[in-house]
């Protein structure tokens, strides 16, 4: 984390701490986190030593020492519970993002002008404004992220480019990976009639 | 301060304050801190502009490179964040706490009186008393590192005393939304 700072001359080294990878914490607080089976795994593959130090016998005894038999079980307990808490938790949100949709728009805004909507994108953990500026980058257009009528937020992208976005999600390039091509659709719209005889 | 902070609704806007401004802070942060300047250069060099984040509800936080260093409420005293601190662990004073309360604490609640003078937790000796409003980094009972920072609400001597309830507010804690913004 301090990479950017440890070439300087400096007075008081900092101190290294020692981050899990799985829940971030510090590695001696992982058996209070959410993932406990999880950090314990990277840990023992990743720095035996610091497992060995954390999770070894005689380590768990010294912890135990000071709480009483019944307050470790509950304890325990608690965490395990936790655990499956979060894991159930984890899972809910992987499938609900698995069967999000991405809507990719044709609007007409003029009989031969259109523009592409794109929605859903944010589902995805995308920046809508990072997708933008990288669409617009690739169609040599303009690009924005916009908040449409029902309050939701989308990229709109100048011009019809519905089927190259399509391309490109497919080749998951750039800042557009991880959306499934099979739940991407385009769809048309086209300015009713009536509308544009009433304006 | 942080249980519910999301950097996308609740940050409003992200601004450079005057030298002025960065000079006060400085100082600030020298008085209220126990840390050498020549500790604070490298943590924030003179030449890196410090970067302000308005939060919703008067929280400002400060970055350099991006990277959040401390944070206030209003013009309350300035709070190192817990990565920080993590790093330089001496510049506040330290509490300890029993490890039955570690996961009160990372679930986010204030810290009682009775976790920090039982057994298991540490409290300073009375020549070394704290006011009551002081920024203590909190530690727990067999762990190397803080898990959260907060502002004492009783003077140490009278949590010893007092022992009920709350003993230190906690501002920010492990796992926190705080925590979890590794950069803004």
């Amino acid at each position: 984390m301090c990479s950017n700072r440890c070439d300087y001359p400096q007075p008081t080294q900092p101190v290294h701490v020692f981050y899990c990878k799985v829940c971030t914490f510090p590695v001696e607080y992982c058996e209070f986190g959410s993932s406990l089976t999880r950090c314990k795994e990277w840990l023992s593959e990743d720095n035996p030593t610091m497992f060995d130090k954390f999770y070894s016998d005689e380590a768990l005894q010294t912890k135990i020492g000071t709480l009483s038999l019944e307050a470790q079980a509950k304890l325990e307990k608690d965490t395990a519970k936790k655990e499956a808490k979060a894991e159930a938790k984890a899972e809910a949100a992987q499938k609900k993002k698995m069967a999000s949709q991405v809507l990719i728009k044709r609007i007409e805004r003029n009989k031969r002008k259109h523009v592409t909507a794109i929605l859903g994108l944010e589902a995805f953990d995308i920046d809508l404004k990072k997708a933008a500026k990288f669409l617009a980058q690739k169609f040599a257009t303009g690009a924005s992220v916009t908040r449409n009528a029902q309050g939701a937020e989308e990229v709109v992208v100048q011009g019809d480019v519905a089927d190259e976005v399509l391309e490109l999600i497919e080749s998951s390039s750039g800042v557009l990976k991880g959306v499934p091509v099979a739940n991407c659709e385009v769809v048309e719209e086209k300015k009713k009639k009536g509308a544009e005889g009433g304006a | 301060m942080f249980k519910k902070f999301q950097p996308s609704t609740d940050i409003s806007g992200q601004t450079p304050p005057k030298s002025s401004v960065q000079r006060s802070i400085r100082a600030a942060v020298l008085s209220q801190w126990k840390i050498e300047p020549e500790t604070l250069e490298q943590i924030w060099p003179k030449k890196e502009s410090l970067i302000h984040v308005k939060c919703r509800e008067h929280i400002s936080i400060y970055t350099v490179h991006n990277e959040p260093l401390f944070f206030q409420h209003f013009d309350g005293p300035i709070y190192p964040t817990l990565r920080l601190l993590h790093k330089y662990p001496y510049i506040l004073p330290k509490v300890g706490v029993d490890r039955g309360a570690i996961r009160f604490l990372l679930a986010g609640a204030h810290m009682m009186c009775p976790g920090l003078t039982s057994a298991g937790g540490y409290l300073p000796p009375p020549d070394g008393a704290l006011p009551a409003g002081a920024i203590v980094a909190v530690h727990a009972e067999g762990k190397e590192h803080a898990v959260a920072i907060g502002v004492t609400k009783l003077g140490t001597e009278e949590m010893k005393k007092v022992n009920k309830g709350v003993g230190i507010e906690i501002a920010t804690h492990l796992g926190d939304d705080l925590w979890a913004v590794q950069t803004l």
